[in-house]
């Protein structure tokens, strides 16, 4: 199976650990990522103005790019996968501004919604299921106790996410469980980390991930894995005494061999 | 002024019971001169000049917990960012330059936080 893939700019960068390890674990699990070819930044935070459309293209662009090749659009990055499920979901739901996309793109037909947008964790559990990940897996992360941090941008609002239960989501667990590991659950993992609010206030997102990291590490955490930058970078170089933090492709990479093999 | 803010965010603040279920979910909560259930009940009541001079403009992080856990579908978050979005399209309105950018930089920022501030604080 070949899935259109967003890596966003992060990805292409600070990220990189999240789209390498990715993209290679997806070899291993039998689909292939691939890149749409001029993809642009998707913004990183969803337009929540009515009358904000050209911070809505790129996402637009993207979608109508998978949507002509017959693909589903998979993202890595939280918050590409917000934004564009998001805008996704305006094409498909607000009149006016699937209207005005349409002018502003100069559409014959006006792009509605059409393709489907897929986090690569929904690809694993709903595509691959986590039963056939776990029979894939090789070097199984036994005895290690991992937090799952979800954080905001992959579960809210439930109603155009689709993602998972807002308040008491399961699929990092099962993919915790699959890979052989043990998952913690505590009650802060789908707290904000105080976002881009670093960039006014670094004390502030410093009091957000501590909260986090104290609830994680009182549970029984070891160490947390995430699918975003901003939250790794946030609970990593903001917290005062952190556990350790991975994106979860890196563990997923480590588990199918796939780390080892690259070495 | 009140008319801007509704069409801009889409929501009808008087949909709103004032039930504060947004502001006890508000993880910006003591940053907020004004909390998310304020801001609803101000934009309906007009005093719209008071929200956009105040620093709880800055500090709502999209996170969505009080669009999720509104029992009547109100969407605070939208009508916060119509409100800073009021101010920042104005000339001279925006909260963060480009000038101030090189400062706030280290080794491990991701460009996703540049990206989201730009878009958050300035047009």
């Amino acid at each position: 199976m070949t899935y259109s893939y967003f890596p966003g700019c992060t990805l292409k960068t600070k990220g990189k650990d999240l789209d390498i390890w990715g993209r290679a674990s997806a070899e291993a699990l039998g689909f292939t990522l691939e890149e749409l070819p001029d993809w642009q930044c998707c913004g990183a935070v969803y337009p929540m103005a009515k009358d904000e459309i050209a911070t809505r293209l790129s996402s637009v662009r993207a979608l109508m790019a998978a949507g002509e090749k017959g693909q589903d659009l998979v993202t890595l990055c939280s918050a590409c996968h917000h934004v564009i499920k998001r805008v996704n979901n305006d094409l498909r739901t607000d009149e006016t501004i699937r209207d005005k996309v349409a002018r502003y793109l100069k559409l014959e037909t006006p792009y509605a919604g059409e393709t489907n947008v897929r986090h690569y964790l929904e690809v694993l559990r709903d595509k691959i299921g986590f039963d056939v990940l776990k029979e894939k897996v090789v070097n199984p992360l036994t005895g290690r106790k991992i937090g799952a941090y979800y954080g905001c941008m992959l579960l809210r609002p439930a109603s155009e996410m689709g993602f998972d239960d807002p308040e008491n989501p399961t699929i990092l667990e099962d993919f915790i469980r699959a890979i052989g590991a043990e998952p913690v659950i505590y009650a802060r993992r789908n707290e904000c980390c105080g976002g881009y609010c670093t960039i006014k206030d670094k004390g502030f997102a410093t009091k957000q991930v501590d909260a986090i990291m104290e609830n994680a590490r009182n549970c029984g955490a070891e160490e947390l894995i995430t699918a975003c930058p901003l939250c790794l970078y946030n609970l990593k170089e903001n917290a005062t005494d952190g556990l350790p933090v991975a994106y979860f492709t890196e563990l997923l990479a480590e588990a199918l061999g796939v780390k080892e093999a690259a070495k | 002024m009140i008319d801007t803010i509704k069409r801009i965010s889409g929501v009808n603040p008087r949909k709103c019971m004032k039930c504060g279920k947004c502001t006890a979910s508000c993880p910006a909560f003591e940053r907020m001169q004004f909390h998310p259930h304020q801001f609803v009940d101000m934009v309906e009541n007009g005093r719209i000049h008071e929200l956009m001079n105040s620093e709880g403009i800055d500090f709502c992080l999209s996170c969505f917990a009080c669009v999720e856990r509104c029992p009547r579908n109100v969407e605070p978050a939208k009508v916060i960012e119509a409100v800073r979005l009021a101010v920042v399209r104005q000339q001279g309105g925006a909260h963060l330059t480009p000038d101030e950018i090189p400062a706030l930089l280290d080794d491990e920022l991701p460009q996703q936080a540049i990206t989201a501030a730009f878009r958050k604080y300035r047009k």
